[in-house]
């Protein structure tokens, strides 16, 4: 039995569908693979890629920020500090906030506000990495099939 | 009697008083749709994280007290807080009344001393002329508070919990239910009471990390959910209830021009008929 999947943020259902063949997630202890028939399984996410296979050669990739999964009878219920499919990610304003956040973190001593800055720096990484390695905006991409 | 002079300037004035309230339904109407739209859209997360917690508590139930993640940890109570979380502004019917009239009987009720943490000036302004210790306020979040804008809030409620400045922590707001109707609901923010999924049996969950690794990321995020939750569903709330409110004023003074403008045919005709006799009086005076 395939996979139903379910990915939600506090703003919002990023995604849903059934017949999920295969789901590849960012989690804190590596990167983990959930196939049908999973045992029950909670962890936490790094923030990272997460891939969706739907069988055949249909992928859908999203950049998530960390979070839980969650996976019990066949369902993985990942909850996400915020995800986004591929074709979403701004890629200007990521750029802009790995700048501002770079910025900040070589002027700033203060190590609480140090910390918030790192993991946004690490957010828009994610977010970078996600986007350039679809090949989006022109960037150096993996080259096209056809 | 009044003049029909005096009847045409109350007209006016209730005409000018209907424009205002309607602008202000149409504002409200606006706003409303957006707030309601991100209440609705949060529920499936606040769902999806009670149903992984209600997982969790299962596995939970066996043990004992002291080793329980602190914010799991029932304490005798000593000093209770309240987040109460209010319009900013008035001119939205009953609700902010109800809110604090809610929020005032919970205080009663806890029986120990309690702080409020006030998110909204109506709840402020209303508990600051009690002797409760108002310990914070939070009054600008704005019409659409996004995730970040609320953990403030959380960091203060966690921070007070786990250094035991606090032992108990309630949650008080207006639940959206639908555009006539807001409840307003009360919720024990702390320490976190797992919720109870009758559906499920106990399964062995598979931990990674490991299971207190999850639950020291997993309770703070259930805090901080819940609040934001609960501020989504008092803006919906709040925008909800100021257009009703603003409506029924809108209809109130539609009826009252109507009454008014009959009332005033009424007296000019009077005069009419007055100014007539007189003359046919004098006409027939010179005869």
């Amino acid at each position: 039995m395939p996979l139903k999947v379910e990915i939600v943020t506090a703003e919002r259902v990023v995604y849903s569908e059934e017949g999920v063949q295969q789901v590849v997630a960012p989690g804190a202890a590596g990167e983990l693979t959930v196939l049908p028939q999973h045992a029950a399984f909670i962890t936490t996410l790094m923030p990272g890629e997460l891939r969706i296979a739907r069988g055949g050669d249909q992928e859908e990739a999203m950049a998530i920020t960390g979070g839980f999964l969650e996976v019990r009878n066949d369902r993985v219920v990942v909850l996400a500090d915020a995800a986004e499919r591929v074709e979403e990610i701004d890629i200007a304003r990521a750029e802009e906030a790995r700048r501002r956040a770079e910025e900040a973190i070589r002027e700033q001593h203060d190590l609480g506000s140090l910390a918030q800055t790192q993991a946004s720096l690490q957010r828009a990484l994610v977010r970078l990495r996600v986007a350039q390695k679809r090949g989006r905006r022109g960037r150096p991409g993996p080259p096209r099939p056809g | 009697m009044a003049t029909a002079r005096e009847i045409r300037r109350r007209i006016r004035s209730v005409e000018s008083t209907a424009k205002i309230t309607k602008a202000m339904e149409l504002v409200a109407a606006s706003k409303m749709r957006r707030a309601q739209q991100m209440a609705l859209a949060g529920r499936p997360y606040a769902e999806r994280l009670s149903w992984v917690l209600a997982d969790l508590s299962e596995t939970l139930e066996s043990m004992e007290q002291s080793a329980l993640h602190p914010l799991l940890q029932r304490r005798e109570v000593e000093k209770a807080s309240i987040v109460l979380i209010t319009p900013n502004r008035g001119l939205c019917g009953g609700l902010p009344t109800n809110l604090n009239r809610r929020a005032a009987a919970l205080n009663m009720d806890i029986g120990v001393p309690s702080s409020l943490l006030a998110v909204g000036r109506k709840g402020r302004d209303f508990f600051r002329r009690t002797d409760t210790e108002i310990q914070a306020e939070f009054t600008d979040l704005g019409d659409y508070p996004e995730y970040m804008d609320v953990l403030p809030i959380s960091h203060i409620v966690i921070d007070d919990y786990t250094a035991g400045r606090v032992d108990q922590v309630f949650l008080v707001y207006a639940y959206f239910v639908n555009t006539m109707t807001q409840e307003p609901r009360v919720h024990q923010l702390l320490p976190v009471e797992p919720p109870q999924d009758e559906a499920t049996q106990a399964v062995d969950y598979i931990y990674e990390p490991g299971r207190a690794e999850v639950l020291d990321e997993l309770l703070p995020r259930y805090v901080e959910m819940q609040i934001y939750e609960a501020i989504l569903e008092a803006n919906a709330s709040e925008q909800s209830a100021r257009m009703v409110a603003m409506r029924n004023a809108t209809e109130a003074a539609e009826e009252m021009i109507q009454d008014l403008t009959l009332a005033r045919n009424k007296a000019r005709q009077e005069q009419v008929t007055n100014e007539l006799l007189d003359i046919v009086g004098g006409v027939e005076g010179m005869n």
